[in-house]
């Protein structure tokens, strides 16, 4: 099941800690499982997450094989400018997921 | 007129119908959903909305539930309107005049697509499939279920409560041992449910993905090790008619998070 679920506010105070989680539909196929034949089935996994807020990258993760099946993140940031928040998924080869939130902020 | 005489008719009105309409009795009096005998880490991930990975696929199934099929027939959303899908699931599997036979959700989906969009049946267990059932039934999240087990659904019941109490596999185990007998113990790390299949399909930790009953029907006939039937066998349909009926008064809880 393709798709990301993002969960932002879309306006806070400034100065304000906001709360953002994400949870990425992905396999996470770890490379070391093999199927009913007996065959091993080829690693599938995200490599990178970040979240940018205005162009700066204020979230990174780097996944790895152990990593279960459908990520889930939840980090906090400081409010202190009106933005785009980007969220970027990069998978193995480098395949790439891109969804963005507009965040306005209230002086 | 002796008193015997007079309860006669009584008697012949009671015992005259046939045996397999004398009403049923379950196993289970207190029904209890499997929610109860997660973790509570596992139980805080089915509540959380945002976090149970179940809903992934609910919201894939939103997509397809609205998209017109390329045939030009109508989308699922054309004929039927979200309000009224509320409860639909909790009163599957039903029987189909039609067809003379039960069907469950995957069963009346896949009908709905063969018969009323020209398209062909998705493949059980596939991702469209799922994500459709677990759309569907997560709309009747709180609807307590009430299957209709009256009429010419009666033997589909009887022979999926047959199936329940019959020894299978290696291990000579019956559903009713693990799911009536020895509820609560501990299975090596698992605390014994009793069964009920109120949150189908389910997000299931070891699985790591979306998976349905028929899915979680096959894994205890490898548990027992027995060979598993197929998907989409009638036994199948019959044996969640049953269990669905042994839950009745249990609010769904799709898609449910267990372990």
């Amino acid at each position: 099941m393709a798709g990301a679920r993002i969960s932002v506010p879309s306006r806070a105070r400034s100065g304000e800690v906001i709360s953002i989680k994400t949870l990425f539909s992905h396999p996470m196929e770890t490379g070391y499982r093999r199927d009913a034949l007996g065959l091993a089935i080829p690693r599938d996994i995200v490599s990178e997450f970040v979240c940018s807020y205005d162009g700066r990258a204020v979230f990174r993760a780097e996944l790895n094989p152990g990593i279960a099946a459908n990520p889930y993140f939840a980090f906090s940031v400081r409010a202190d400018r009106s933005g785009t928040l980007e969220f970027r998924w990069t998978d193995q080869d480098g395949n790439v997921t891109v969804e963005t939130r507009e965040l306005a902020v209230e002086p | 007129m002796s008193w015997r005489s007079s309860l006669s008719p009584l008697l012949i009105l009671l015992c005259g119908c046939s045996p397999g309409a004398s009403p049923p009795v379950s196993g289970i009096p207190e029904p209890r959903s499997g929610y109860h005998f997660q973790s509570q880490d596992t139980q805080n991930l089915q509540d959380d909305d945002f976090a149970n990975p179940g809903m992934l696929w609910v919201d894939g199934g939103m997509v397809l539930w609205t998209e017109a099929p390329e045939t030009g027939k109508p989308a699922c959303a054309d004929c039927h309107h979200a309000a009224d899908m509320s409860g639909v699931a909790s009163r599957y599997p039903a029987y189909d005049k039609s067809l003379d036979t039960v069907l469950n959700l995957e069963a009346r989906i896949n009908h709905c697509r063969t018969e009323r969009q020209g398209e062909p049946a998705y493949p059980w267990e596939s991702e469209p499939l799922l994500s459709l059932t677990a759309y569907v039934a997560h709309q009747s999240r709180g609807v307590p279920v009430e299957v209709d087990i009256s009429g010419p659904a009666r033997p589909f019941f009887d022979a999926g409560e047959t199936y329940f109490h019959e020894r299978r596999g290696q291990m000579n185990l019956a559903c009713v041992h693990c799911h009536e007998h020895y509820v609560g113990q501990m299975l090596r790390g698992d605390k014994l449910s009793q069964g009920q299949p109120v949150g189908y399909p389910i997000y299931r930790l070891e699985w790591q993905t979306l998976g349905s009953l028929q899915r979680r029907l096959r894994f205890c006939n490898t548990g027992v090790r027995a060979e598993p039937l197929a998907f989409g066998a009638q036994t199948w349909t019959n044996v969640e008619l049953y269990l669905k009926w042994r839950a009745t008064g249990l609010p769904g809880e799709a898609p449910a998070v267990r372990r």
